[in-house]
């Protein structure tokens, strides 16, 4: 996983609630048997038209918006199914960063475990951003981890709280695997004694 | 101090325990599919971790394959994909795999118990979120996200905080035309989609310890439509029964150890729960859903409600959504709703217990001639079991189609697919827009109110109908 210290990048405006996983990764595309490449399909229904093409009116593809890194969208971002599949596409995509009121529970935690940031801040907050992302479309925001702030050319800082132990992994792009694995000989001492308290678990 | 069946597996598994941090929790034993798994494979691969404990993982293949013509190569090539894929893993990773071609294969939550993997006192995980269905055993079972499942591969265990507890308590009998599917259904409908959040749940009461093991894992199944993370019952001499003889139990005097064992994992009497219901089992009559989600629920006998037997907005509201999707009117009696399909199966209901019960109802009548109903059993003992004691032609004989062990209609991953409009009285376990197919209807219900409807053409009262 990709530590994330301090980011800076073109923030993308979806001015739009209730954004569910499946309009993020629409379902056609999960029986799909590897993680990556998945950007490709990313907001599939809004992004592209039926005949294949980019939708002109679909906000991330207008031309200030490529190459973003930060999405800002409104509130209850990532609802609904609890496939993975939606933070992968959006880290395929290219964004990092993702900021908005409020997430749904296990999109919010899904974005950790892959290496994204979700910056949950006050609506008024939110609105001010958004404002400044459609003044000067193209503007780069910067996100700083460590200090829980992000910032903007025009000199607005929003402070942002987030949980030590998720701050700790990400700034150290420690997955949860690699977290876990520095308790291999916690693991191996448990197994031990497993083996010889409840031997029945341990003849297959 | 007393402590729940959930306070004693959890304390039992905990390897690492730190102030601040997240609990490290240890994993007995892991099932796999082959629709949640592949990217779970491919992470090992780009971070070159290896399988901690292969021992303790077994597969199947149930979520995306056809449930007729098994001799034929599978015709959707992402499905064949993601089998391809999922033998391919097993052989490297020296994964049991219970394959198609094997007689064993079928759904992962019922072929997990069937062939003894499940033991009281586990901690079992999968990348499904019916896991819930072996807690049946006073095991903690619950289904885990992909990310989650490399993360069992690599290291046996699981990053995990401590649920809250809640005791659903059954009072009183159940009535004898009354089933397990039943008494899920009216948990959901009573709690809500959302009244287990953050919970674990246990479910006592003598209701609950006259289940069959098939019918408490119906029960269990289910925990996950209301929120909850798991749902368990405190292990029995019915467990123990259930599970004397199976495949892979230890035997002998290790059996006598584990048994012993086993008889201590039982919630103490005076533990406390932080969240306590109770639901009179008498008055749980056979419950059918009207719409779009488990929780919209309500007695055969009663009529489709309206917007307004709601006092909150958002109930209000979802109401009126599911009543347009589901093509419905509130008044009607539930009793008059004409359906055109009927699918028994699924890892809710598809055990022999339940189509034998199906059976019941089905002998001697004749589907209707507006439904097409199959049934799908869910592993291939069951079905060999079942067609031992003749219930295959019972019911090819009333004009069902019996098919292959699978998953199946429940999420129409293969090809049991619904056409828009089409409506299924289905013993499945969620009745989501578009869950059996884009459009499609869904009704839940128990596999003796799915054969009566069969038979009627429209959902009926199984009370009245034997």
């Amino acid at each position: 996983m990709e530590p994330l210290i301090v980011h800076e990048g073109i923030a993308a405006l979806l001015d739009r609630t209730n954004v569910d996983t499946d309009q993020i990764i629409p379902k056609q595309f999960l029986k799909r048997v590897s993680r990556s490449g998945y950007g490709a399909f990313l907001f599939y229904d809004w992004r592209f038209l039926e005949n294949g093409s980019d939708n002109p009116d679909f906000e991330l593809n207008k031309q200030a918006f490529q190459g973003a890194s930060i999405l800002v969208a409104g509130d209850n971002f990532g609802c609904g199914s609890s496939r993975e599949h939606a933070p992968w596409s959006i880290l395929d995509y290219g964004f990092r960063v993702v900021v908005s009121t409020s997430f749904a529970d296990i999109f919010y935690s899904n974005c950790f475990k892959n290496g994204i940031l979700p910056v949950v801040i006050e609506a008024v907050d939110l609105s001010r951003l958004m404002s400044e992302i459609r003044e000067n479309e193209g503007v780069q925001f910067k996100v700083d981890l460590a200090a829980q702030q992000l910032s903007t050319p025009k000199g607005t800082t929003v402070r942002f709280d987030v949980d030590e132990f998720r701050k700790e992994c990400l700034l150290k792009g420690l997955d949860d695997i690699a977290w876990s694995m520095q308790f291999d000989s916690e693991i191996s001492e448990f197994e031990e004694k497993q083996r010889s308290s409840e031997p029945w678990l341990w003849s297959s | 101090m007393a402590k729940t069946l959930y306070e004693k597996i959890w304390e039992k598994h905990l390897v690492v325990s730190k102030p601040g941090a997240v609990s490290i929790i240890y994993v007995d034993q892991h099932l796999v599919h082959e629709v949640t798994s592949p990217q779970a494979f491919e992470g090992l691969r780009l971070n070159k971790r290896r399988i901690r404990q292969p021992g303790k993982i077994i597969a199947t293949l149930d979520h995306s394959i056809p449930t007729q013509n098994r001799h034929l190569p599978i015709p959707d090539p992402i499905a064949a994909e993601q089998v391809e894929t999922l033998k391919k893993n097993c052989r490297e990773h020296n994964i049991k795999l219970f394959d198609l071609s094997n007689p064993a294969q079928g759904i992962i939550h019922v072929i997990a118990p069937e062939q003894g993997f499940i033991m009281p006192g586990m901690v079992i995980v999968c990348g499904d979120s019916h896991t819930a269905t072996h807690g049946a055993f006073g095991a903690l079972a619950f289904g885990i996200g992909t990310s989650e499942v490399e993360h069992v591969f690599s290291t046996q265990t699981m990053q995990q905080n401590k649920s809250k507890t809640m005791r659903v308590h059954f009072d009183g009998d159940l009535p004898a035309t009354s089933t397990a599917k039943d008494m899920t259904l009216a948990v959901i409908g009573k709690i809500g989609t959302a009244g287990g959040t953050g919970y674990v749940i246990e479910y006592t009461g003598e209701a609950v310890t006259r289940l069959s093991m098939e019918g408490r894992m119906t029960l269990c199944n289910m925990a996950i439509e209301s929120g909850a993370r798991a749902g368990m019952i405190s292990p029995d001499e019915t467990t123990f029964a259930y599970l004397k003889d199976k495949p892979n139990m230890p035997a002998g005097s290790q059996w006598d150890q584990a048994v012993a064992a086993w008889k201590q994992l039982a919630s103490d009497f005076d533990a406390t729960f932080d969240e306590n219901v109770v639901i009179s089992a008498k008055d749980i009559v056979p419950q059918v859903t009207w719409g779009t989600s488990p929780g919209q629920v309500t007695g055969i006998d009663k009529n489709v409600p309206s917007p307004d037997d709601f006092s909150d907005p958002e109930e209000q509201e979802s109401c009126r959504k599911a009543l347009i999707y589901m093509g419905l009117k509130g008044g009607t009696p539930m009793t008059e709703i004409a359906i055109d399909h009927v699918f028994i199966g699924s890892c809710t209901n598809s055990r022999i217990q339940d189509l034998r019960a199906a059976a019941r109802v089905v002998n001697g009548k004749k589907v209707s001639e507006s439904v097409t109903a199959i049934v799908v059993p869910g592993s291939g003992i069951i079905k060999e079991q079942a067609e031992t004691e003749g219930l295959d032609k019972i019911f090819i004989k009333a004009g069902f189609q019996w098919r292959e062990p699978g998953c199946s209609m429940c999420l129409a991953m293969n090809d049991d697919v619904l056409r828009p409009g089409d409506r299924c009285a289905s013993t499945s376990n969620r009745n989501f827009e578009g869950r059996q197919g884009k459009g499609s209807r869904t009704h839940l219900l128990s596999p003796e109110m799915a054969a009566a409807a069969a038979i009627s053409g429209k959902l009926v009262d199984v009370r009245f109908i034997q």
